[in-house]
C-alpha cells in the first residue's frame, strides 16, 4: 500500500522517537523496526531518515554518539533525551486526538474499504 | 571473492557520488554507507546476489538529489563553505598549529626586517629601493617551507636575489633621479617573479603552476586590501579613542605599528589564500565578470573623447603611464577570467566580450601611442619615457596575440588550450623587462 508523503512525514517524528524510547538505536535498525511495526506496509525512503535524525538532534530530542558496529565500522547511535520524551508525550496526545476524530468519521461515513484505501 | 570486490567498487563509486554533495558531510556519508552495507548484508542473506542487493539498497536509499536537498534544508550552513584555518585533525600527521606558528614568525620577521631597515638606513629613497628585498624573502621563505623546497632551488633563488640586492645598492643613483625610482619599482616585479619559483616549489616551467601563481596573486591582492581595510578601521578607532583621553597615538603608530603591520599582513594574506584554496570560490574571476563590460564602456568613452577633442592636447609621459595602467587593467581582466574558465567549454558571449575589450584597449593604446611617438621624436628620450614605452610594447604584444588567438577560438579554428597557454608562457617577458629596467637603465641613462 502506498502511504501519502505528508502522512509519512507527519508520523515519522513520533515513530522515531517512540522507537528510541525503547532504547538506543542506529539508522538502519530504526528503519527495520518501522518495517516490522507496520508489517512492511510503511516504506520510507531510507536516505530521508538521516536528515530527520539530525533535525531531532538539533532540537535536542535525541543525542548522537559515534560507536562501532559488530563489523568494526564507525556507526552513529542515537538515544532519546528527556526533552525527546516530553516531545513524544505531546505528540502522542496530539495523535490520539486526531485518531479519535478520524475513528468517529470513519464510523459515520461507512465508506467501502477499497475506496478508503484509495483515499489514503 | 571477486564478487565482493565488485560490490566494494560499486560502494566506492556510490560513496564518491554522495561525497560530491556539498550539503552531505563526511560523517553523514559514513553513516549512510553503514546503512547501505547493512541493507546489502540483510538482502544477500535472503538469497539475493551482491549485485541485486546493491541495486535494491541504493534504490531504497532514495533519489540522491532529494536526499541532499533534505540535508541542505537541515544544514543550510554547509552550503556556505566554512574556512577552517587550523584543521581539527591533521591528515599528514603534522601539527596543524605549526603552520600558524611559522606564518606568525615570518610575519614578525618581515616586520623586524622593515623596522631594522628604517632604523639603520637613514635615507628614505634607499628604503624605497630595498623594501622588496626586506619583505619578499619572508614570503618566499613561507613557500620554501610549505613546498619543502630543495637546496638546489633555494640556492637558485638566492643568487639572483643577491645580484638584485647588489645592483640596487651599489649603483650610484643620483638623488631623486628617475632611474632610481624606476629601478625600485621594477625590482619588486623581478622579486615577485622570484617568489613565483618558490610558490611553484621549483616547478616554475609548469603552465598549471604559473596559472596558480596568477590566481594566487589576484586573491592575495584582494585579501591584502581586505586586511588593510580592517586594520584601518582598528587604527582609526584606536587613534580616535586615545585622542579623547589626551594620548597622541600617532608616533607609536608610525614608528612601530605600521612597520610591522604592513609587511606582516602580506605574509598573513598569503597564508589565508593558501588555506582557503579549496574552500571559497575565487573572487578575482567574479570581479572580472562584473568589470569587463564596464571597462569596455570606459574604453569606448576614451575613444570617443580622443576623436572629438581633435587630438590629445597635453601629451607627455603621464599619458603613457595612464595607457600602461589601462593595458594592465585589461590584462588582469583577461588573465583572471581565463584562469577561471573551463578550457573545454564552447565559446560563449563572455568570450566575445573579452575580445571586444582587448580590441578596444588596443585601439585606445594605438591612438595614444601615435600621438606620443611624434612628441618623443621632438623632445628625445628620457628614462621614464622609454620605460613606459617598453612596458607598453610588452603589454601590447601580450594583448594583441591573445586577441588573435581568441578570435581563432571564437571562429572555431582552434581550441581554448593555446589561448590559455599563451598567457602563462608570456609571463616571463615581464620579469625580463623588469630586470632590464633595473640593471641596464641606470647606466644607460647615467643614473639620472
Amino acid at each position: 500500500m502506498h502511504i501519502d508523503k505528508d502522512l509519512v512525514a507527519a508520523s515519522a517524528t513520533p515513530l522515531v522517537l517512540g522507537i528510541l524510547a525503547d532504547g538506543e538505536s542506529y539508522g538502519y535498525a530504526i528503519l527495520k523496526r518501522v518495517n516490522e511495526l507496520s508489517g512492511g506496509r510503511m516504506q520510507w525512503t531510507d536516505g530521508m531518515l538521516y536528515p530527520l535524525l539530525h533535525r531531532l538532534e538539533r532540537l535536542g530530542y535525541v543525542q548522537a554518539t559515534w560507536g562501532t558496529s559488530e563489523a568494526g565500522r564507525r556507526r552513529k547511535h542515537y538515544a532519546i533525551t528527556r526533552a525527546g520524551r516530553e516531545a513524544l508525550a505531546e505528540r502522542q496526545a496530539q495523535w490520539s486526538v486526531v485518531a479519535d476524530a478520524l475513528k468517529q468519521v470513519w464510523q459515520d461515513v461507512q465508506m467501502p474499504p477499497t475506496v478508503a484505501e484509495g483515499w489514503a | 571473492m571477486s564478487d565482493h570486490e565488485q560490490l566494494e567498487s560499486q560502494i566506492d563509486q556510490w560513496r564518491g557520488y554522495v561525497q560530491r554533495r556539498r550539503a552531505i558531510s563526511a560523517g553523514d556519508v559514513e553513516e549512510m554507507e553503514d546503512h547501505l552495507r547493512e541493507q546489502v548484508t540483510d538482502l544477500t542473506s535472503t538469497g539475493l546476489d551482491d549485485d541485486e542487493a546493491f541495486l535494491v539498497s541504493v534504490k531504497r536509499m532514495g533519489n540522491l538529489d532529494e536526499v541532499s536537498r533534505e540535508f541542505a534544508r537541515e544544514h543550510s550552513d554547509r552550503l556556505w563553505k566554512q574556512l577552517v584555518l587550523v584543521p581539527e585533525r591533521a591528515d599528514g600527521g603534522t601539527n596543524p598549529w605549526r603552520e600558524l606558528g611559522v606564518v606568525l614568525a615570518l610575519a614578525i620577521g618581515a616586520g623586524i626586517a622593515v623596522k631594522a631597515g628604517i632604523e639603520l638606513i637613514d635615507d628614505e629613497t634607499a628604503i624605497m629601493r630595498n623594501v622588496g628585498l626586506l619583505v619578499l624573502p619572508f614570503l618566499a621563505g613561507y613557500f620554501a617551507w610549505k613546498r619543502k623546497l630543495t637546496w638546489q632551488v633555494a640556492a637558485a633563488l638566492l643568487i639572483p636575489f643577491a645580484l638584485l640586492a647588489v645592483v640596487l645598492n651599489v649603483y650610484p643613483f643620483e638623488p631623486m633621479g628617475s632611474t632610481e625610482f624606476l629601478a625600485a619599482s621594477h625590482a619588486i616585479v623581478a622579486l615577485w617573479a622570484l617568489v613565483s619559483v618558490a610558490y611553484a616549489g621549483g616547478r616554475w616551467r609548469s603552465d598549471a603552476r604559473r596559472m596558480d601563481y596568477v590566481r594566487f596573486t589576484g586573491e592575495l591582492a584582494i585579501y591584502y586590501v581586505l586586511l588593510a581595510l580592517g586594520g584601518g578601521v582598528l587604527i582609526g578607532l584606536t587613534v580616535g579613542t586615545l585622542a579623547l583621553v589626551g594620548v597622541d597615538f600617532e608616533p607609536v603608530l608610525e614608528a612601530w605599528i605600521l612597520p610591522f603591520a604592513v609587511p606582516g599582513a602580506l605574509i598573513v594574506a598569503a597564508w589565508l589564500v593558501e588555506a582557503k584554496q579549496n574552500v571559497v570560490e575565487n573572487i578575482a574571476p567574479v570581479l572580472t565578470r562584473v568589470f569587463t563590460p564596464l571597462t569596455i564602456v570606459m574604453l569606448l568613452v576614451f575613444l570617443g573623447a580622443f576623436s572629438t577633442a581633435g587630438g590629445l592636447l597635453d601629451v607627455d609621459r603621464e599619458l603613457l603611464i595612464l595607457m600602461d595602467a589601462v593595458l594592465v587593467l585589461v590584462l588582469s581582466l583577461l588573465l583572471y577570467s581565463i584562469s577561471a574558465r573551463d578550457a573545454l567549454a564552447p565559446p560563449g558571449l563572455f568570450d566575445v566580450l573579452q575580445v571586444v575589450l582587448v580590441i578596444a584597449a588596443l585601439a585606445v593604446d594605438a591612438v595614444a601611442l601615435t600621438a606620443m611617438l611624434t612628441r618623443i621624436a621632438e623632445f628625445g628620450f628620457s628614462a621614464n619615457k622609454v620605460a613606459a614605452l617598453g612596458l607598453n610594447l610588452v603589454l601590447l604584444v601580450h594583448l594583441a596575440w591573445s586577441a588573435w588567438l581568441s578570435v581563432g577560438f571564437l571562429r572555431g579554428a582552434r581550441t581554448f588550450g593555446p589561448v590559455e597557454r599563451w598567457q602563462t608562457r608570456y609571463l616571463p617577458a615581464y620579469a625580463v623587462w623588469a630586470v632590464i629596467v633595473v640593471v641596464v637603465f641606470p647606466p644607460v641613462f647615467a643614473f639620472a
